[in-house]
């Protein structure tokens, strides 16, 4: 048990340096590098040597990956060529917003998408089933923005519940910061609820057709006991697994979701920063997101290994 | 063709009649349209009208028109992403099943690594610096995508490598790439095509969304992402501008969906049959 998760940890921590390594080379080692960014096409050669000079883009590319490794871990990411401050500075209240605005979409998805999944487990077939088949079919297909764009229109403009901006500020309380937020999260909730659910359902009718549930039907139970007391505690490594992945999607789906609602967070830095091809913003959001992502794989795999009893026990 | 006397059910048919009417508008656009894409008809946001049916943008060009040119933007620079792909993901997955040991190890640590991070983050850190432009977003996502296409047709050739046929033509003889073209690749054609469908889904997106960003197709040019673009503060007077290339996208993934569903599931009951 205890190696199992010292490797599980060992592991992710390799794929976190992986990840780095990957944000280092997707921005410092292709073509068109930081200096040719920062001052644009027409620069002239001379301006271009200088600069990568003084950014110390001669270095070997291993040796600046080590440095730029090194005071990332000190948590200097660098400065802003937009604006020349500190990048950490420029992310720390973003990075709040958008785990508050992710925070608050989980906690609605989860176990809203675990409970109809289960229900429609429960109802296999049936008019419940089809009807959640049929809008989890529609809700995948959708892109994000037309399911925001549909909520602005119906919930903003037509009827005035909710604000069509997401302005939040360190002023406002908890209830006005929530009613501010309802829109994007609602949104974020519906681009991963559908295949949460979709697969929550999928996992539990998987353990359906194992012997214990056959025999659990021949003693005579109920159908939704069979599900809830039998099949449910089987399926529960497979659902944590699906909720990890999903809330990946809803890491991603952040990053437009911001974009519609003009939301003060990370995904909103991160795709100005492109356009402004402002280099170390692009590198410390990437970093995060994928820090993030991983890190949320992470845990996954280790509660699932403590919830199953046969990774559980010694060997 | 036996796909083809198949019941297709009313789904698959729906989804059929989606795919035929985009492709033949789509490929018709440039003597359908009522309108040219950048031609300015009347006032900004004007209702729909006998001369354009859908109403006007955000500078006032015709709504129909530029759906029409944006979903021939959309369209080919999925399908060239998918393409693309494919080829890349389908020959190196083929290749990590079929031959030495090292290789596939190598080649999957590669498709690791790449999809360890969400592909929208890997794109924005890639566009950051190479900027903006057609060819390196087709380049970048295709990339980005061959990752997926690899694991299924490394999977799916995995195992039919190990099957009585591949070995009868290995030891007559035959090289790598003639086992790779002959044998493999028209047994993993079911898998692959529907992997295919699902993947265009995800290009389509996947372009969409970028340019949604204002960091994929560039105006001008229409595209069914960047028309939602130009066209998103259109939602806050009450106006739908916006939301009618975003549902042209959601339809036609719809439409391939259905058709995706139906292909897999009358090759899962013709397996069932045989056995």
């Amino acid at each position: 048990m205890l190696s199992s998760v010292v490797h599980r940890i060992g592991l992710g921590l390799l794929t976190l340096l992986v990840v780095s390594a990957l944000v280092f080379i997707g921005t410092e080692i292709l073509p068109g590098d930081a200096a040719t960014a920062i001052l644009g096409k027409a620069a002239t050669p001379q301006a271009v040597a200088a600069l990568r000079h003084a950014l110390g883009l001669n270095e070997p590319a291993p040796l600046r990956y080590w440095h730029w490794l090194v005071s990332v871990l000190h948590g200097n990411l660098g400065t802003s060529l937009a604006n020349d401050r500190p990048v950490a500075e420029l992310i720390a209240t973003r990075l709040k917003n958008t785990l508050f605005l992710a925070g608050v979409s989980a906690s609605m998805a989860v176990p809203l998408a675990i409970i109809l999944g289960i229900l429609s487990a429960i109802n296999q077939n049936g008019v419940f089933d089809r009807i959640i088949s049929i809008f989890s079919i529609g809700a995948i297909s959708v892109p994000d923005f037309f399911i925001a764009y549909m909520l602005i229109l119906v919930c903003a403009v037509q009827f005035d519940w909710f604000p069509s901006l997401a302005t939040v500020s360190s002023a406002q309380d908890l209830p006005a910061r929530l009613h501010a937020i309802a829109l994007p999260s609602i949104t974020l909730t519906l681009v991963v609820l559908a295949h949460m659910m979709r697969m929550t359902r999928a996992s539990i009718i998987g353990v359906m057709s194992q012997p214990f549930v056959e025999m659990a039907f021949l003693k005579g139970l109920p159908r939704w006991r069979i599900v809830v007391q039998h099949a449910l505690p089987n399926a529960v490594a497979p659902i944590i697994n699906v909720v990890a992945i999903n809330l990946g999607f809803l890491i991603v789906g952040v990053v437009v979701v911001e974009v519609v609602f003009v939301y003060p967070g990370i995904g909103q830095l991160m795709v100005d920063a492109v356009s402004s091809r402002d280099v170390p913003i692009v590198q410390a959001c990437g970093l995060l997101f994928g820090a993030i992502y991983v890190g949320l794989n992470m845990v996954a795999d280790l509660l699932a290994t403590m919830l199953n009893p046969i990774l559980r026990a010694p060997k | 063709m036996s796909a083809w006397r198949q019941r297709r059910g009313l789904g698959a048919t729906i989804g059929f009649t989606i795919i035929a009417i985009n492709l033949i508008a789509v490929a018709l656009a440039p003597w359908i349209a009522p309108h040219g894409q950048a031609d300015l008809v009347g006032n900004v946001w004007a209702g729909p009208s006998a001369g354009s049916w859908l109403g006007l943008d955000n500078l006032g060009r015709d709504m129909l028109s530029r759906l029409l040119f944006g979903g021939r933007t959309s369209i080919t620079l999925a399908l060239v992403i998918t393409l693309l792909s494919f080829l890349i993901g389908v020959s190196l997955g083929f290749a990590a099943a079929t031959t030495l040991r090292w290789i596939d190890a190598l080649l999957s640590r590669c498709v690791d690594a790449l999809m360890a991070v969400p592909s929208l983050i890997t794109a924005l850190v890639v566009l950051s610096v190479l900027g903006t432009s057609i060819p390196v977003l087709v380049g970048t996502i295709a990339v980005l995508e061959a990752t997926r296409v690899f694991r299924v047709s490394r999977s799916v050739a995995m195992d039919i490598a190990v099957l009585d046929y591949v070995e009868a033509a290995r030891l007559r003889g035959e090289g790598l790439w003639w086992v790779m073209c002959h044998e493999i690749l028209p047994n993993a054609m079911a898998p692959l095509t529907a992997e295919f469908g699902l993947r265009f889904c995800f290009s389509l997106l996947f372009v969409a969304s970028l340019s949604f960003l204002g960091l994929g197709v560039q105006p001008p040019t229409a595209d069914w992402g960047s028309m939602v673009r130009e066209n998103a503060t259109a939602i806050n007077l009450g106006g739908t501008a916006p939301l009618l290339p975003a549902a042209a996208i959601a339809i036609l993934t719809i439409g391939i969906n259905l058709v995706v569903d139906w292909f897999l599931s009358f090759q899962t009951r013709g397996q069932g049959e045989r056995a």
